[in-house]
């Protein structure tokens, strides 16, 4: 037996979409041999009660994501910017439907 | 880079400044914020979340062995079909549980044989045999109940993927409460045999569902920590409290009797005065002397090496299909 037999199954991040309309949301996370047994396996351990009406998987080494070592300086461009959102503008009270 | 960038088996950068880490993460902690996965944490905490949530993970297995011994005689097909969703849930919430766990850098066969080696502690709840079909409403009512009480705090402990985790089980555990309860108030419905069994049942599981919370806080080494630490909620005594005060009334609607002379509403404290479990008889079975320790971890050895040929072969599948995606890819 070889030594990649006996290895873990890789981990897959599974993402289900709880009704049509709304995004794929992450779940949590599972062994699985290959991606279809990953699918299967979400199914079984995530949607038991209707949860579901979608499911996507993905290996957990494929994912890339920012390092948390840099927050700050990745999400500072966005610190600034009050004036991305609708509070920064100043309406009188006389005008309706803003 | 290697590891997995969501599961924080990534080594962090060694040149920060270990003391500011501690005071970022004690802040989080304060703030009542949760700890995720890639973010540094105390060693010693990172080791408790193990600790607690492997523990817990294990009890879902193993918990499905008590209950499981009744699917092929529970005595309707409807019966066995709750049972049956019943004892699934259970292996779904000790997935869920093993996924937290992992992201903390363990990995899921480490898990499993810290637990057939007994390197690793499962609820002692589960160590207690089910002789009759009652034992099934029991364990519903008594047991499930015990684990909400003990659950639904957790569902804000600081560690997110525990957290989260939590969310799932709790949602789930009611059905389960409620399935047993249903039982028992069927079967008091029934003959005074069906009620005498009920009873029986009862008398055998309050002690040992008391129990489930753990010694009684001055005798219980890690609360103090992983209260300070946000992983623990309340402490044991409080839990153990909250879950007589609730059952008292539940009692009455079934029409059984918990088997506790001390039991009692005490008017000034506004909840129930109740007697001890035998702390002694709880050590001896956490320590492995409980009637079905031995039982319990030969069974999953048991189920774990006659999966091995499973797992293997679909390795072994997953790569061929692997090799031969690869050559059609470079044909």
């Amino acid at each position: 037996m070889s030594e990649e037999i006996q290895a873990e199954w890789p981990l897959y991040e599974v993402f289900v979409r709880g009704k049509r309309g709304l995004n794929h949301v992450h779940v949590g996370s599972l062994h699985a041999a290959d991606d279809d047994m990953a699918v299967r396996h979400a199914r079984d351990v995530y949607t038991r009660r209707n949860e579901g009406v979608s499911i996507w998987v993905v290996r957990s080494n494929d994912v890339t994501a920012s390092s948390p070592d840099e927050k700050d300086p990745l999400f500072d461009p966005s610190g600034d910017k009050v004036y991305r959102h609708p509070t920064f503008y100043d309406i009188p009270d006389n005008v309706p439907h803003m | 880079m290697t590891g997995s960038a969501v599961t924080g088996r990534v080594a962090l950068a060694p040149e920060a400044d270990e003391l500011e880490l501690l005071e970022s993460f004690e802040r989080t902690i304060s703030h009542a914020d949760r700890i995720e996965p890639r973010d540094w944490m105390p060693e010693a905490y990172r080791k408790t979340v193990i600790r607690q949530v492997a523990q817990h993970a294990h009890s879902e297995i193993i918990g499905m062995q008590p209950e499981g011994n009744w699917i092929t005689r529970a005595p309707s097909l409807r019966r066995k079909a709750i049972l049956l969703a019943k004892v699934q849930d259970e292996a779904g919430h000790g997935l869920y549980l093993y996924s937290a766990c992992e992201t903390l850098g363990t990995s899921r066969n480490e898990l499993t044989e810290m637990l057939i080696n007994g390197k690793q502690k499962y609820s002692s709840i589960f160590n207690y045999p089910t002789l009759s079909y009652a034992d099934v409403g029991t364990i519903g009512w008594l047991v499930d109940g015990a684990a909400i009480c003990n659950q639904v705090p957790l569902c804000r402990t600081s560690y997110g993927p525990y957290g989260r985790a939590m969310i799932r089980v709790c949602k789930e555990e009611s059905f389960h409460q409620r399935q047993g309860f249903e039982l028992l108030a069927t079967m008091m419905r029934g003959t005074d045999e069906q009620r005498a069994m009920v009873q029986e049942s009862v008398n055998r599981f309050w002690w040992p569902a008391l129990m489930m919370f753990g010694p009684p806080d001055d005798d219980s080494p890690n609360t103090a920590q992983s209260m300070a630490w946000g992983i623990k909620r309340n402490t044991n005594d409080d839990l153990r409290q909250r879950m007589v005060d609730m059952t008292v009334p539940q009692a009455e609607a079934l029409g059984v009797t918990l088997p506790d002379p001390d039991l009692a509403w005490n008017d000034q404290r506004q909840a129930h005065d109740f007697g001890q479990p035998d702390w002694d008889e709880f050590k001896d079975v956490i320590s492995g002397n409980g009637p079905c320790n031995t039982q319990r971890i030969a069974h999953r050895k048991k189920a774990w090496d006659d999966g091995a040929w499973v797992r293997e072969a679909a390795t072994a599948f997953a790569q061929k299909n692997d090799a031969l995606g690869h050559q059609e890819a470079t044909a």
